[in-house]
């Protein structure tokens, strides 16, 4: 009796399963199939085989429309998350640093604005107002300081919570041995940071690559269109070409994918820790 | 700064101060109303199914009698990393009345087939259920996480009172608290200013029966009333704090200590 209630109730167990896993598939299964498919055939919106496996033509023809404009994207998101990552993280790493190392007044003020910077929602027109006077709104450049703004608070809870499992004595061998205060960051901290910075980054990566938001706001002007934006005015544009929306969705689903694949334990890790703390 | 703009009006690039008039019209504004109405019920209800579903999942992956668990908690994770906007996309098309596959199984079974996105009673709620497919994983890995830190002798002696219900509702939900508080927080504050999926799937329509807070701001702001779109900016940063504060200082005092 024991036995066969056991099976009834992993046999319950798996069907739940089975049904959270076929809610999942389906949709990227159908993204990836209709991604293949003649534009007439695309249109029928159906979840079967394509007559014609054209998958690769499809994407060339996204990449290459409207003279190129969807390299453009992809390098100017490349050239976004790139550059705010490597600001982000030089700068968040030290003022993690001080933050945990200090425990006067200052250092728990800044925390606190810190903390605020994750749930205040960003204020739009007074940043282009700064940057247009800065004269830099509309450029890359502006993009990527955004970037970096919104996404510093996270990135500091994170290593902030790591250096705290770093012990002191390190930083006092350090000094005891004459080395300067940045000394003891670039010799002693920071390698020692190198798992959470690489959560940091991965986490920040993913974030900025999908940001839609933003770029909507802070970067009009068809020159300096973002990938998650192509696919935006894709779908205005070829909306009868649907094979073609969807070849833009894989292209712009390329980097997560790999992000995913290679690099999943770093992004629970990051989520789960963000979370726990803040 | 930004409290100062919205006491403005604004004729490009030079702003003439104008009292409080900014937060009048806004808050008079009918579609503003109907914004404000759907993003407290699209917070509410997002934040709440992601607990419901993903609760119960988690308990499955984290049981030992499951293989593939990490298969399974990676599947439903990826549309986490997934830009909205592919998503938005691909589930318009997934919607569509008459063809989309959708109404196609719906069909199949004899099941009524609703236009999901057309309907100015759904629209809301269709691509909240979007949202609650995609946030299922962080909410999920969060939970997994939580049941794990569990000590097991909680579990031992769950197993001598009964079966798994008692293990579930005695043990897992009430000692991983701490989780549920951390997905409800994320999700009610992600909720409030969430604004890529719905603008990518129906841009506040039809008509303005699915407009929300972000979607009215964004319209100001495209229409060029910068002051009006800053006060609506403010709007959303008092409902924020006013919600996510008092949220917060509630769940701190009933934290949990294992």
């Amino acid at each position: 009796m024991n036995v066969s209630r056991r099976t009834s109730a992993v046999l319950a167990d798996s069907a739940t399963l089975l049904v959270a896993v076929i809610i999942y598939v389906i949709p990227f299964v159908f993204v990836f199939l209709t991604a293949a498919k003649t534009p007439a055939e695309a249109g029928l919106f159906q979840f079967n085989l394509p007559d014609h496996f054209q998958l690769l033509k499809n994407i060339r023809e996204v990449v290459t429309f409207g003279d190129n404009k969807m390299l453009r994207a992809l390098w100017n998101s490349t050239i976004i998350t790139a550059g705010s990552i490597v600001i982000m993280i030089a700068l968040a790493s030290l003022v993690a640093v001080v933050l945990q190392r200090r425990s006067d007044r200052v250092a728990s003020i800044a925390g606190a604005i810190m903390l605020a910077g994750l749930i205040i929602p960003p204020a739009v027109v007074p940043t282009v107002f700064l940057l247009q006077r800065l004269g830099l709104f509309t450029t890359l450049l502006s993009m990527i300081l955004v970037d970096v703004a919104f996404n510093i608070p996270f990135a500091i809870l994170i290593l902030r919570a790591f250096v705290g499992t770093i012990p002191r004595e390190l930083d006092e061998a350090a000094i005891v041995e004459g080395a300067s205060p940045l000394r003891v960051f670039s010799s002693v901290l920071f390698p020692l940071l190198q798992p959470a910075i690489m959560t940091v980054v991965i986490t920040a990566t993913v974030a900025i690559f999908n940001d839609f938001v933003g770029p909507l706001y802070f970067l009009p002007g068809a020159n300096n269109v973002t990938a998650p934006l192509t696919l935006f005015s894709f779908m205005s544009q070829f909306n009868s070409q649907w094979n073609l929306v969807f070849a833009d969705v894989v292209v712009v689903t390329i980097l997560p994918l790999i992000a995913f694949v290679f690099f999943q334990k770093q992004l629970v890790s990051g989520i789960t820790s963000g979370a726990i703390k803040g | 700064m930004a409290f100062y703009f919205s006491l403005t009006r604004w004729s490009l690039f030079d702003a003439t101060f104008i009292g409080f008039a900014n937060y009048k019209t806004f808050l008079s504004d009918a579609e503003l109303l109907t914004g404000l109405r759907n993003t407290v019920i699209y917070a509410v209800l997002t934040s709440g199914f992601k607990v419901i579903l993903a609760l119960p999942l988690a308990t499955l992956l984290t049981s030992a009698s499951i293989r593939l668990k990490g298969l399974i908690r990676s599947i439903v994770f990826f549309p986490t990393l997934a830009s909205t906007v592919a998503v938005g996309v691909t589930f318009t098309a997934l919607m569509q009345p008459s063809t989309g596959m959708i109404n196609t199984f719906l069909h199949f079974i004899g099941a009524p087939q609703p236009d999901w996105l057309g309907n100015p009673g759904l629209a809301l709620y269709s691509v909240a259920m979007v949202d609650i497919w995609r946030g299922i994983g962080i909410a999920l890995v969060i939970f997994m996480a939580g049941i794990l830190s569990i000590p097991l002798d909680y579990f031992d002696a769950a197993r001598l009172e009964g079966g798994k219900w008692v293990k579930f509702r005695h043990i897992i939900v009430p000692l991983s608290r701490n989780a549920t508080f951390t997905v409800i927080l994320l999700s009610f504050i992600g909720g409030l200013r969430s604004f890529d999926l719905i603008w990518t799937m129906t841009q506040g329509g039809p008509g303005f029966a699915s407009e929300v807070l972000t979607s009215v701001i964004f319209k100001e702001y495209g229409a060029g009333f910068f002051g009006l779109s800053t006060a609506g900016n403010v709007v959303l940063f008092l409902l924020v704090s006013a919600i996510a504060y008092p949220m917060m200082r509630f769940f701190n005092s009933r934290e949990i200590q294992l």
